[in-house]
């Protein structure tokens, strides 16, 4: 043995080294099964459970759940124009609210990368992280209170002489504030890949004789496009599952999927209806992914 | 000329654009702050008067503070579980090549990839089949399992950009693997793993979807903000409670920030 051979006797931490430099695997077993097993146990079974229970029903008499293979829930799904509206709503405002953010995080991103002194660069990162990581519910409240009757988006048009809006509790409230919620989502993968922009290619096309615009449009933007694409699968799958948004500043009536979802279980008590519907932005996200992928947006 | 002229006036039109986003993006957290100290019942713009009124009532509510509680419990206990199971697990995918890698680091990214409310109704259906009943320990684990996720993503960029050839260097030198992890590895990689605890705390402390689905009859403070939000109760004592919960996020946030050295560099 290599190991018994050298001049000093082996201490037990270097023959456990050795032992694992030779059996690599052994080690990666010892460090590779705590994490995937919780992630199994805890996360893939549970992704399984919610599959397995999208195919059973509560029994209408004792209110169990009835461990019985039906399409019941998916027909109820497809058959009720409720909650095939509710459906097409919710996946309307992932779209709307993605193109969006798109226009709004372009701007933004290139200023931080292009234009802004680099000095104030991370104080600009900073500025954009923190709406991003202050507390959802906080600036969904925040909303609620500037687009209340008596808040500052009426008191503003009131300064200009207008009568006041309604714009709160409505699909415009929505709109604003699901496309604020999820912008800087989309603003930090676009400064990133503006950033990853050689400036070399930039210069050529100058010298070349494009302008800004021009070498914005057939430059800059096919380069940075998988960066902004991967910033909007968060605003896209954001809206899909988000019902606290629509809870605080929707009108009656606009429930998305996350909202029936959410009665389902809360109200209803009809898990398995909850596990069904849940499918659908489950689809919905995988399908974006997939296309966002053949688009070439970064992993 | 015409086009110089029309090239500046463009930039401006952007620049201005750009400070338009960031002021759109900064607004609601202002409004937060203000109406925190307002001294009024209701909520009105513009704010009459200013006080500490909303700040000692909130201070005096029980609700709020065993709220407040139970949300740094299972924060604490969450960032602690993630802490180490998102390192070991970056470590894993990092060293080893094995069958189902790509579809193993393609899975771990799924409960933050997803729509919140699949991860609450699957762990909420998965509690109810195997009949664990909801309750501290179920929103534990839902917190601890995208918790992970993020300290896995910071650990994982932090290794990849290690240079191997220090751990090369190490071991020529004559340490072992032990060594050679705490001498060299784990220093570096601390401050990732630091970064990924302070985002994964403030995660935890205002989760609020998955929460709804696992807390059972649980009452942490974000969900305490939503019912009084929906109910319309001590609406002045919310703003305090959002305010705290703003700052309890966005500092830990800040200062990961700080601890990953460069900006940009964090992942959610």
């Amino acid at each position: 043995m290599a190991v018994a051979e050298l001049p000093k006797g082996p201490s037990p931490l270097r023959s456990a080294s050795a032992f694992f430099w030779r059996r690599p695997s052994a080690l990666g077993t010892v460090l590779g099964a705590p994490p995937i097993l919780w992630l199994g146990l805890f996360y893939l079974c549970a992704l399984l459970a919610l599959l397995l229970s999208s195919f059973w029903q509560v029994d209408s008499m004792t209110g169990q759940i009835r461990h019985e293979w039906t399409l019941a829930n998916f027909h109820q799904l497809i058959d009720n124009p409720v909650y095939r509206k509710i459906a097409l709503r919710t996946i309307g405002m992932a779209i709307v609210v993605t193109i969006t953010d798109v226009i709004l995080a372009l701007p933004l991103a290139y200023y931080m990368v292009r234009i802004a002194n680099p000095k104030w660069r991370p104080i600009l990162y900073m500025l954009i992280l923190i709406p991003l990581w202050s507390s959802l519910l906080a600036r969904v409240y925040a909303w609620r209170l500037i687009l209340a009757h008596d808040g500052i988006a009426n008191w503003a048009i009131g300064l200009i002489g207008l009568p006041p809006g309604t714009i709160g509790y409505s699909y415009w409230a929505l709109w604003i504030v699901f496309s604020y919620l999820w912008l800087p989502f989309v603003i930090l993968p676009t400064a990133a890949a503006l950033e990853r922009v050689p400036s070399s290619l930039l210069e050529a096309s100058a010298d070349l004789g494009g302008n800004d615009w021009r070498t914005f449009l057939r430059v800059t933007l096919p380069l940075a496009a998988p960066g902004l694409l991967a910033g909007t699968i968060s605003s896209f799958s954001l809206t899909l599952g988000d019902f606290v948004t629509p809870m605080l500043v929707g009108g009656a009536g606009s429930d998305f999927i996350g909202n029936a979802v959410y009665n389902a279980v809360g109200v209803a008590n009809n898990t398995p209806f909850a596990a069904a519907f849940a499918t659908v932005p489950l689809i919905v996200t995988a399908l974006y992914l997939y296309a966002m992928r053949k688009m070439g947006a970064a992993e | 000329m015409m086009q110089r002229a029309s090239a500046s006036l463009g930039r401006i039109a952007l620049i201005a654009a750009a400070l338009l986003v960031l002021a759109f993006l900064l607004l609601p957290v202002f409004i937060i702050v203000l109406y925190a100290f307002a001294d009024s019942n209701v909520q009105m713009w513009p704010i009459a008067q200013f006080s500490l009124r909303a700040f000692h009532e909130a201070i005096a509510n029980n609700e709020i503070r065993h709220a407040f509680i139970l949300s740094m419990q299972v924060a604490a206990l969450a960032t602690l579980i993630a802490v180490l199971l998102g390192t070991l697990l970056a470590f894993t995918l990092y060293l080893y090549r094995f069958p189902g890698r790509s579809a193993l680091s393609f899975a771990v990214v799924l409960p933050i990839a997803l729509p919140g409310i699949i991860t609450g109704i699957a762990l909420n259906s998965y509690f109810g089949f195997v009949e664990l009943r909801l309750s501290f320990w179920t929103i534990v684990i839902a917190h601890s399992t995208f918790c992970i996720v993020i300290v896995y993503n910071n650990v994982m960029a932090r290794l990849q950009r290690l240079p191997q050839s220090l751990v090369e260097a190490s071991m020529d030198l004559g340490a072992d693997g032990f060594k050679t992890f705490w001498r060299i590895t784990a220093p570096m990689i601390s401050s990732a793993v630091g970064a990924g605890a302070l985002l994964a705390f403030a995660l935890s402390f205002d989760e609020v979807i998955v929460t709804t689905f696992t807390a059972g009859v649980q009452t942490t403070l974000p969900l305490w903000i939503l019912g009084a939000i929906r109910l319309g109760q001590h609406l002045n004592q919310v703003n305090v409670v959002v305010l705290v919960v703003i700052l309890l996020t966005a500092i830990p946030v800040l200062w990961s920030q700080k601890l990953m050295g460069e900006a940009g560099r964090l992942h959610k």
